[in-house]
């Protein structure tokens, strides 16, 4: 079972697509010129000092607002290893999973975990933080195989045997 | 000297005895059109004027109707312009009535006068006797703030009709012949008069389809002889005539034309000019995407009829894109009374609101990248109905409704 | 334990029993694709590497956003619809028959106990006829045509309780706007928003598609009426044991109950540039309007032209005041038609134009300028929906814009 360890980045509730990112910088062709904007009206600097495998924790709505496919891409292309909130907001989440971002829901974590802590996560098993272990609603073999694919245009390429 | 209907119509309206062809004479207008094709260019300069006033705003008439319901901000904003200046100045407005050569039939056209329109076919309203012709919306501004104007009084091409048009061959089919015979500036700077016995036999709709369309050969303006039944049309209209003006009959022409109309034939105009005619027969099979029933030229409740008639009980082609769209808001109700609108929306046409729509090639119903349209429109001009890269064919109301039923160019006798 | 509305539709479609929270794959009844976004679907359906749809019988494509065109472009996304289905042997294609969410239950695809998917926010429509049905992106659309399956979460539900007799003029539309102005905008997010009382079942089966077509404005995943013998006759089925059993348990687990009487109800607008900021009319004093808007998914029916005309019958609306009539579908048009309701409201100074979603996509139809105000009964009145964010859209019931067209301001129908 996949298992991997991160540092946290901690965020409050209701994350808008705006926050992760913001309309004006919808304009850009690709997502690696949106990067460096994303969350920029949390902390200005924040998508900067994301590294490759960190995670964030947040609050309730992760992700609230309009459907762009563009913020659950761009949090991707930060390198994000997955996002763990309180709850997400219905299309992004569907736009999270279709685009190869893990999303966890726990309903506690985000007010115990500090930011700059580690935490491991155990693919469809648990998170351990500080010792504790946090249950995780494990996700239906489809969505694992979307998710394991890198989205859901690769899952389906694998499926329809064009891609290993 | 005798006169023609046009020198009789300027003589009136420069308050001389008597005018001939190539004088230059200043006029005073009779009513003054204007649609939401310039009226926000013209309100414009009207604003930048120093002296700005409105001549006599009882002879202004304003019609919104080339690109409605508004298609985007531009054109609302041109709208509000447009319809913020009516308001102010208490000028005649339409907004949603018709297209704007058809509302000045039904409304405000009268034998005799002298009208100027920023719209090339303002030449329709020779169909009842009045002298109507397009202008720029410079010379529409003078004309507004002055009341005159100067003309040149143009020569005249007679055109003699005689007989009647043959079952399943419309005015339409006429106008387009008689097109492709002297050409797109075959009329160039002219007047074109129409009279002789045939005249009689051929409908209102039918002479306002004839004049409306001799811009086309390049005519200043198109005339056509009071009769019985552009009285009854005036009268039905609640309207009465300035002077009914008839050629006198030692008048000078250019040129006089005899027509026998039992001899015309279904004709269409093929890409990309009104005088490219051809029987349409040759045009047999040309696939079409889009069919279209309506503007200034053809969207008359006669016109309609005649489309209802060849589309009963048939369906329109899947692949066809059928715009039915009545020439005003008078067709339209007449049409629903009629039943008409029914037969067309169970077939399968899209029946629009009264507007220019293709036509215009800048509202609702434009074609796409090598799309085919047959149309009953004014003009089949490269890019004129949407894309550069598209085809007009221009013919009858009956052609084009059974072209929408089969898919390809073909006439309802041989559906 | 009892079952929701919206749990009995998803176990009966999976096969065992479900719970808010589960994830499951469903097997889809029916898509609805419109043409705005088939250029999508169709090339992530290539870049899938599909080459055949799972069933053409349960794909419907829909040209409405583009049809007429208003843009030389527009007719590309045409050809591409008219292509596809001629390729996959889909031979539910409507090129211009109106809005597919309204011809999604009244060309007879949806019945209650559905399981549809549409590439559009307020397809949660179809639980007018007790459906569930929701949005999804392009992407997903694409895996569906070749799978013919998708996951969803099972949402918790919010019951909305409405009981009593509804005031003379206030409508179906009145009743939502109120609702999503209470919830917010996200209040009812990922939820089920089911609607009971007796004053819904009073309500014919298109004031039930106004409430359910905007659930989605409160962030709901779906909204839901209980099928009932309106539901069958407007389905043109008797319903079997299923569909009458889709109605939610008495001891069924509700996330909340929000209770209304109908009796306290009064007209409303939503007032720019929110869905949820609900005003009741009689506090909207001397607002001049430019246009009015009547038509869309939400209120584009005969039930909503009639309305109207009934206010305007022998009246003309206000001088240089727009009034932009735009059914919902080609039936509506021909039913109008036949019973006087388009000519009362022609006579009255109305443009009637060929259904679609005209305006209220914001592509053409009556788009306007800066500082315009518009009296709309379609479903959004975010900024720079209906032309430059210099207009004022007010969302109202079709009576309430009816009156407003008369007065030239804005006014509750009396």
């Amino acid at each position: 079972m996949e298992k991997f360890t991160g540092k946290v980045w901690v965020m409050g509730d209701d994350i808008d697509t705006d926050i992760i990112l913001p309309t004006e910088y919808l304009v850009f062709k690709t997502i690696e010129e949106m990067k460096p904007y994303a969350f920029s009206p949390l902390r200005q600097d924040i998508a900067k000092e994301i590294k490759n495998g960190d995670i964030i924790v947040a609050g309730n709505n992760f992700g609230c607002g309009s459907s762009r496919e563009q913020a659950p891409e761009v949090v991707k292309a930060l390198g994000v290893k997955c996002v763990i909130a309180k709850s997400f907001a219905r299309i992004f989440f569907r736009n999270a999973i279709n685009n190869g971002l893990l999303l966890i829901e726990n309903a506690e974590l985000a007010d115990e975990v500090k930011e700059g802590d580690s935490i491991t996560v155990t693919l469809n098993d648990k998170i351990e933080y500080k010792g504790k272990s946090y249950p995780i609603v494990s996700l239906p073999e489809n969505l694992v195989e979307i998710l394991e694919a890198g989205g859901l245009v690769k899952a389906m390429r694998k499926r329809n045997g064009l891609e290993d | 000297m005798g006169m023609t209907m046009a020198e009789k119509i300027i003589a009136r309206a420069a308050g001389m005895e008597s005018v001939k062809a190539n004088d230059i004479c200043t006029v005073e207008l009779d009513l003054l059109m204007s649609n939401d094709g310039t009226s926000h260019i013209t309100v414009d300069k009207y604003n930048a004027l120093k002296h700005p006033r409105i001549a006599d705003v009882s002879k202004l008439v304003w019609i919104v109707d080339h690109n409605l319901p508004s298609d985007s901000v531009k054109t609302a904003a041109s709208h509000k312009k447009m319809r913020d200046f009516a308001k102010a100045h208490g000028i005649t407005y339409y907004e949603g009535e018709g297209v704007c050569h058809q509302v000045m039939m039904e409304k405000h056209v009268r034998p005799g006068q002298l009208i100027f329109g920023a719209d090339s076919h303002t030449c329709a309203y020779g169909a009842l006797g009045a002298f109507g012709t397009g202008v720029g919306n410079t010379d529409y501004l003078y004309a507004m703030v002055t009341g005159t104007s100067w003309v040149l009084v143009p020569e005249t091409l007679r055109f003699n009709l005689k007989g009647k048009l043959p079952s399943g061959v419309y005015a339409r089919d006429l106008i387009l012949t008689i097109i492709g015979m002297i050409s797109a500036n075959g009329a160039n700077y002219k007047a074109m008069e129409f009279g002789g016995e045939g005249l009689g036999s051929i409908d209102m709709a039918g002479r306002i389809s004839i004049c409306n369309l001799c811009v086309e050969a390049g005519a200043k303006t198109a005339l056509m002889e009071v009769d019985d039944v552009a009285m009854d049309y005036l009268k039905q209209h609640g309207r009465e005539p300035v002077a009914c003006f008839k050629p006198d009959s030692d008048a000078v022409y250019t040129k006089v034309y005899d027509i026998d109309l039992s001899t015309i034939k279904p004709i269409v105009a093929k890409p990309h000019f009104v005088d490219n005619v051809v029987p349409a027969e040759e045009a047999f099979g040309t696939h079409i995407d889009e069919a279209f029933l309506g503007s200034c030229n053809n969207g008359r409740i006669e016109d309609l009829r005649v489309g209802a008639e060849v589309l009963k009980g048939r369906k329109v082609n899947p692949n066809v894109r059928f715009l039915v769209v009545p020439a005003s808001r008078e067709v339209y109700i007449q049409a629903m009374k009629e039943g008409l609108l029914d037969i067309f929306m169970e077939s399968g046409a899209i029946v629009m609101n009264p507007n220019c729509s293709v036509c215009w090639g800048a509202c609702q119903g434009v074609i796409g990248e090598k799309e085919t349209l047959i149309s009953t429109g004014t003009r089949n001009f490269k890019g004129r109905c949407g894309h550069r890269e598209s085809f007009v064919y221009l013919a009858s109301a009956a052609t084009v409704t059974a072209s929408a039923i089969k898919g390809e160019i073909i006439t309802a006798d041989r559906l | 334990m009892g079952k929701t509305m919206i749990e009995k539709i998803i176990a009966h479609n999976v096969g065992h029993e479900v719970k808010p929270g589960d994830i499951v794959t469903v097997d889809v009844d029916y898509v609805m694709l419109d043409d705005i976004m088939m250029p999508f679907i169709v090339s992530k359906f290539r870049e899938m590497g599909f080459s055949k749809v799972w069933d053409p019988e349960k794909v419907v494509i829909i040209c409405d956003h583009l049809v007429p065109a208003s843009q030389v472009d527009d007719t590309r996304a045409y050809h591409i619809s008219c292509d596809f289905a001629e390729e996959q042997g889909i031979k539910n294609i409507h090129r211009s028959d109106g809005i597919c969410h309204q011809l999604m239950t009244e060309a007879g695809y949806v019945k209650p106990g559905h399981v549809v998917f549409g590439t559009d926010s307020h397809t949660t429509t179809y639980g007018c006829v007790g459906a569930f049905s929701t949005g999804i992106g392009y992407t997903e659309m694409a895996s569906i045509l070749g799978t013919g399956k998708l996951w969803i979460r099972v949402p918790s539900t919010i019951n909305v309780n409405i009981t009593g007799k509804l005031p003379e003029n206030v409508m179906a539309k009145d009743v939502i706007l109120k609702v999503i102005g209470d919830l917010t905008a996200s209040g009812a997010t990922y939820r089920s928003l089911e609607f009971t009382g007796d004053t819904v079942e009073n309500m014919s089966v298109a004031s039930r598609m106004s409430m359910t077509n905007m659930a989605i404005e409160a962030g709901a995943k779906c909204g839901l009426f209980a099928p009932d013998e309106k539901t069958a006759e407007y389905c043109g089925i008797k319903l079997d044991e299923f569909q009458a059993g889709l109605r939610s348990d008495s001891d069924a687990v509700y996330e909340k109950v929000i209770n209304y009487r109908a009796e306290d109800m009064v007209p409303v607008m939503a007032v720019p540039s929110n869905v949820d900021h609900c005003v009741p009319i009689s506090e909207l004093k001397d607002i001049k309007v430019d246009q009015v808007f009547l038509g869309s998914c939400t209120n584009g029916r005969l039930e909503d032209l009639m309305a109207a005309a009934e206010i305007l019958k022998g009246k003309k609306i206000a001088p240089f005041v727009r009034f932009i009539v735009t059914p919902a579908s080609r039936k509506v048009y021909m039913e109008a038609l036949k019973n006087g309701t388009l000519q009362t409201l022609i006579e009255a100074g109305a443009d009637v134009t060929h259904p679609s979603c005209g305006l209220c996509c914001g592509r053409t139809g009556g788009i306007l300028t800066d500082g315009e105000v518009v009296v709309a009964t379609n479903n959004r009145n975010f900024l720079g929906r209906m032309g430059s964010s210099k207009v004022k859209i007010y969302l109202a019931s079709p009576k309430s814009a009816a009156a407003s067209a008369l007065n030239g301001k804005i006014t509750a129908a009396e």
